[in-house]
């Protein structure tokens, strides 16, 4: 029992990384811009959702109004930011990105105090349902079902719509993309728009989670999940997927069986170094 | 000389230290790492653990240019089968590799660090140390870009496949790279740790990796002086801005993203592009 336990807590703490490494792959994809300072939409998500919770919100509203203005932050941030910076160097937007989650963090800890917020009433932390002795809230059960329904839904919107046929071909040949009436400007915004709302509805349920919401608590998430999109090949959807749930089944276990050697956030990058000694272009093959 | 002023200089110059050494990698060698706070731990947990253990400074100097230029040495291996920006996540994964398993071992103090490390001068001699350590890595730098491997270097920067298709041996000249970089930061780690007395593994995370990363690029990334001009901006930045202190970090972060846009070549670039419009 104490193994599936592991093993679920690590795929709930896996489906979290796919939300935040998606939105970074499909960034890089896009862009090829490692966007550090996604960690501060996981937060913003939070914070957005605590305050609503917290002045009478209903839990589900709360979340949806988090990654509404996340998903609004996301495309301003780029547009504002990374817009002038995309013919530089790539060191030139990295640089820009850490500075940009310096200034974020920094900004919600000047607006909101450095302590943190908690949720005022947290019922879905508190109770779930009995699943013959194996004890999961409804948090988790969350994470868990908005990652399957985001990751599924994102895969229909690029098989099956226009946007989504665009987006993709804008991945694979932007010049030629533009020559079919494509418009490679309004892919970007939407790619931010949808990889900040996954980050946000991430934020905010592991602020439930942990009933804290803090300055920087979207930081290690979002280191891990650069090595995540590393570890899946940089810009491969699928890739990315697997690599997250294994990373957080690897952390489940590494937790009990390596924590006399490494810490559970350096467990991470342990797998990440070994891996690409073994495969230096990532779990799957390159784009 | 005030005790504020000698504390400033001293960590002005191991910042300086530490910029121009990762600008060896970063700025001559066109690779990107994101782990350099790593070398600059190790530096400084090697001559901790050696001076508290009653040796001399000069023993604990040497035994932290080793022991980061050998992990550098390693690093530079593995690095050698990746590439941009899989290096550069592959240098930010090793400084967390570094700092979680220091925060484990409690011969290394875990998360309390190494306290009481004596330092071997008093304040003034501590900052004259840091300050000719400074310099001679400057110099050093200086050195290496007017010599044959600093064109190599430059070659490897621009265009690795052009550099080797001329029969050079790239994976050798980039362990050169690591090498020395990670030898400079292993001296700053040393200088580090007897000025500040008290050792944590916080000091080396990724925070200071970036920090340190930003003082090369804001400064112009591939200049010596642009990474000495960068270490002393930043490092004093918090410091002027200690007027608005509640909003030191917010202004930090916002600078950084206006040098990007105003002048991604940093601070050498701006020169440059005065002295040119100067000249006209």
């Amino acid at each position: 029992m104490f193994y599936v336990e592991l093993l679920i807590a690590g795929l709930v703490q896996g489906a979290m990384y796919a939300m935040m490494a998606l939105g970074l792959t499909l960034i890089y994809g896009l862009l090829r811009i490692l966007h550090i300072a996604h960690a501060a939409f996981f937060t913003l998500g939070g914070y957005v959702g605590v305050l609503a919770a917290n002045s009478g919100l209903p839990l589900g509203a709360a979340a949806a109004l988090g990654v509404l203005v996340a998903a609004t932050a996301g495309p301003l941030v780029y547009g504002t930011v990374y817009r002038p910076l995309l013919d530089k160097p790539p060191y030139v937007a990295l640089i820009a990105s850490i500075g940009l989650l310096i200034a974020m963090e920094d900004g919600f800890r000047l607006l909101f105090g450095p302590y943190g917020l908690s949720f005022a009433e947290n019922p879905w932390f508190v109770t779930g349902p009995d699943l013959g002795g194996i004890f999961l809230n409804w948090v988790q059960i969350a994470l868990g079902l908005s990652a399957v329904l985001a990751i599924a839904g994102l895969g229909l919107f690029a098989v099956g719509s226009r946007a989504g046929v665009a987006w993709r071909a804008t991945v694979d040949d932007p010049e030629m993309a533009m020559s079919f009436g494509v418009s490679p400007e309004r892919v970007r915004l939407l790619a931010f728009a949808l990889a900040s709302a996954l980050a946000g509805l991430a934020g905010f349920l592991v602020g439930l989670l942990n009933n804290l919401i803090e300055p920087g608590m979207g930081n290690i998430t979002s280191y891990k999940g650069l090595a995540i999109v590393v570890l899946g090949g940089l810009g491969n959807v699928p890739g990315t997927l697997w690599a997250s749930l294994l990373l957080g089944v690897a952390e489940s276990f590494g937790t009990i069986y390596l924590d006399k050697i490494l810490d559970r956030d350096a467990i991470a990058f342990f797998i990440l170094v070994a891996v690409l000694m073994w495969r230096p272009q990532g779990l799957a093959r390159g784009r | 000389m005030d005790a504020y002023l000698t504390s400033l200089l001293t960590f002005v110059a191991i910042n300086v230290t530490l910029a121009l050494g990762l600008n060896l990698i970063t700025g001559f060698c066109g690779q990107v790492s994101l782990g350099h706070a790593a070398f600059f731990g190790a530096g400084a947990y090697a001559a901790a653990l050696v001076t508290t253990a009653g040796h001399p400074f000069a023993l604990g100097l040497l035994a932290a240019m080793a022991t980061a230029g050998v992990l550098g040495l390693v690093v530079g291996l593995a690095s050698l089968r990746v590439r941009e920006d899989f290096l550069a996540i592959t240098t930010m994964g090793a400084g967390f590799l570094f700092l979680g398993f220091v925060r484990k071992q409690e011969w290394l103090g875990g998360e309390f660090g190494i306290p009481g490390i004596r330092p071997p001068f008093g304040p003034e001699g501590m900052a004259i140390l840091a300050v000719a350590s400074a310099l001679l890595v400057w110099a050093a730098g200086i050195a290496v870009r007017r010599s044959w491997m600093g064109r190599i270097f430059l070659a490897i920067a621009r265009d690795e496949e052009a550099a080797s298709s001329l029969g050079i041996d790239t994976a050798r000249f980039k362990l050169a790279a690591f090498l020395l970089g990670t030898v400079s930061a292993g001296l700053a780690g040393a200088v580090y740790a007897h000025v500040v007395q008290l050792i944590v593994p916080d000091a080396f995370g990724f925070i200071q990796s970036i920090t340190i990363l930003a003082m090369v690029v804001v400064g112009g990334i591939g200049s010596n002086l642009g990474a000495v001009a960068g270490a002393v901006l930043l490092t004093l930045l918090p410091e002027m801005f200690r007027f608005v202190d509640t909003y030191k970090l917010l202004v930090y972060g916002g600078l950084l993203i206006l040098v990007m846009h105003l002048s991604p070549d940093g601070l050498v670039g701006i020169a440059r592009r005065l002295l040119g419009a100067v000249r006209r």
